[in-house]
């Protein structure tokens, strides 16, 4: 197997002397396992503790003004002049021409789905009831391949397809917060 | 002018879901296993290089510094690199850095993560890598990324879940000649078909398990090397990239960072043709069509080919690009930072002919590493030869 002329063979006497091989001739791996039944046993000595953070981020120039004007039932991008791309989520320089991005310009609520998934888990990876739907929405009026992550509603699991145009659900205005969930969800362009 | 960087020595522990050792004990297992392998102690060593995933995972702030004792690295100059996933492999590269500069010609390199601490679960951790204005107020999980990228891929080639899955079930069977393997086991296609749906297309068993383990390497300059061995593995091509944080104005079937990564290390290896050149691979697969699409990342498959490459048996132990011989993290586990470690470890083995029942059957003088990781953004390679 392998190489003929490879591992012990090969190598010089004195490097042999008293020096533990390794793979194949390693017979015992080190560590101890312990098993989730050791674990509720509480065979082995552990210490728990929570930690309860608390953090206020402010948006930036950028996502401020863009959750600012979901507040208004509209999503807007920035344009970079030099390589004319409209991106979104909006950046106040851009990133490929390394320059300040030039304008706002205002796109539209519709997109079209560029991938989804169904999620049966939670951010804890618990197992949900429902299961969110989840997809990367390509949005109307800015360059191509510019999405957003987002949820979709409104639709069967199955019904969902990679192509689908679809259109934002707005919360109530006296509901907006000024936050990306001021777009309740996604739903299905009716044709 | 930049030095030549040999592999001398390797170690391992074993890869479990709850390990009683803490991330020091099981830093010090490794390093003293790749030491003795080399051997070494740890007054030969000059620099050490670490690596481990979030810090949320331990909830231990300063882990570099927590668990440098187990490292050997106390009082030697120490660096912890940190990409995320790819921070496995990108610990070997931080290391040659120190080794091919001339500043040092021994540097031990570990990687280490307990995924254990964190309760319900290590994924809530992953909750975090989000952006926190945009994404988090969705609800993310990890698996979201995971789902979302494997469905573009799907779409974009025309690729089926049962293809994907063969690398599950290849993988995993692999794990079972894994002296250190959490997940090895035979199962078939259907298993992973008919696998709990998770955040589909992403079933249980596309996934690798959440895991404990470290692993360690000894890079050492040329002169010590011939020293120490008539059989070094050289260290002769790294690479690294990161694409933008905006991973939802990407394209997500083809990983373009990890090519970048991939022909920057090819290039420093003096590898034209890496399909021809390279003997065995060991690409990151925390999920089974990651394997595929950094397949293609990697140049070793065209796109939207590495699926029918799997299906043809090109990529088992005995076919023509063995691929993950290790068993992979969908087997041996994936404790982040170790998980990539663990495949430049399996590539010293292999190119030496010592990987005993894993070892491939062809003549295997050429490997390739790589890991991923971020917000699906960094690609890491290594190239390494005997």
């Amino acid at each position: 197997m392998g190489r003929p002329n490879a591992g012990r063979d090969g190598r010089s006497d004195e490097v042999l002397e008293g020096e533990q091989e390794m793979s194949q001739k390693i017979t015992s791996y080190p560590g101890h396992e312990i098993t989730s039944d050791e674990l509720k046993e509480g065979k082995y000595l552990d210490v728990y503790y929570k930690f309860v953070p608390r953090y206020s981020w402010a948006a930036g120039v950028a996502i401020s003004r863009f959750l600012d004007e979901l507040k208004n039932g509209r999503i807007v991008a920035r344009k970079c002049n030099r390589c004319e791309r409209i991106l979104v989520p909006p950046r106040m320089y851009c990133e490929q021409c390394y320059r300040p991005t030039d304008e706002w310009v205002q796109i539209k609520d519709t997109g079209t789905v560029n991938t989804f998934s169904i999620s049966h888990v939670g951010t804890d990876a618990r197992r949900l009831k429902t299961p969110i739907l989840v997809a990367v929405v390509d949005i109307d009026g800015a360059s191509p391949g510019m999405g957003i992550l987002h949820n979709l509603g409104e639709v069967e699991p199955s019904k969902i397809w990679i192509g689908m145009k679809v259109q934002a659900v707005w919360k109530q205005p006296s509901d907006r917060q000024g936050a990306i969930t001021d777009i309740r969800y996604f739903k299905p362009v009716v044709p | 002018m930049r030095r030549r960087v040999a592999v001398v020595g390797a170690g391992i522990t074993l890869f479990r879901r709850r390990m009683l050792e803490t991330p020091k004990e099981l830093s010090f297992e490794a390093s003293k296993m790749a030491l003795d392998s080399a051997g070494l102690t740890l007054k030969d060593i000059q620099s050490v290089v670490s690596g481990s995933a979030p810090d949320a995972f331990d909830g231990v702030h300063m882990k570099g510094e927590y668990y440098l004792d187990g490292m050997g690295a106390i009082g030697k100059p120490h660096e912890r690199v940190y990409v995320g996933g790819g921070t496995g492999v990108f610990t070997p590269i931080g290391g040659w850095w120190n080794v091919a500069s001339g500043m040092y010609d021994t540097c031990l390199c570990v990687a280490e993560e307990k995924m254990s601490p964190l309760h319900p679960h290590p994924q809530y951790a992953f909750w975090s890598i989000f952006d926190q204005i945009l994404e988090r107020p969705l609800g993310t999980t990890l698996l979201w990324i995971f789902s979302l990228e494997m469905r573009r891929y799907m779409h974009k080639y025309g690729i089926k879940e049962e293809e994907i899955a063969e690398v599950a079930v290849k993988n995993k069977g692999n794990a079972i000649d894994h002296p250190s393997a959490q997940l090895g086991a035979r199962i078939t296609v259907s298993d992973v078909m008919n696998s709990e749906p998770i955040c589909s297309p992403v079933k249980r068993l596309d996934v690798s398990p959440p895991s404990d383990g470290a692993a360690a390497v000894v890079l050492v300059s040329e002169n010590v090397a011939k020293k120490l061995t008539d059989e070094p593995v050289w260290l002769d091509g790294v690479g690294w990239t990161l694409d933008t944080m905006h991973w939802t104005n990407r394209d997500l079937a083809y990983p373009e960072y990890v090519e970048k990564a991939a022909k920057m290390a090819y290039r420093m290896a003096g590898i034209k043709n890496p399909r021809k050149e390279i003997d065995v691979a060991e690409p990151y697969d925390p999920f089974d069509y990651k394997e595929l699409h950094h397949l293609e990342g990697l140049q070793l498959a065209g796109k939207g080919e590495a699926p029918k490459m799997t299906v043809d048996g090109v990529t088992q132990r005995d076919g023509d690009l063995p691929v993950c011989p290790s068993g992979g993290l969908l087997g041996v586990g994936n404790p982040i930072a170790a998980a990539g470690m663990m495949k430049i470890c399996e590539l010293f083995w292999q190119l030496r002919g010592e990987a005993g029942k894993r070892q491939v059957k062809k003549d295997a003088r050429t490997g390739v590493a790589q890991a991923w990781g971020d917000l699906m953004q960094v690609g890491t390679v290594a190239v390494m030869r005997s």
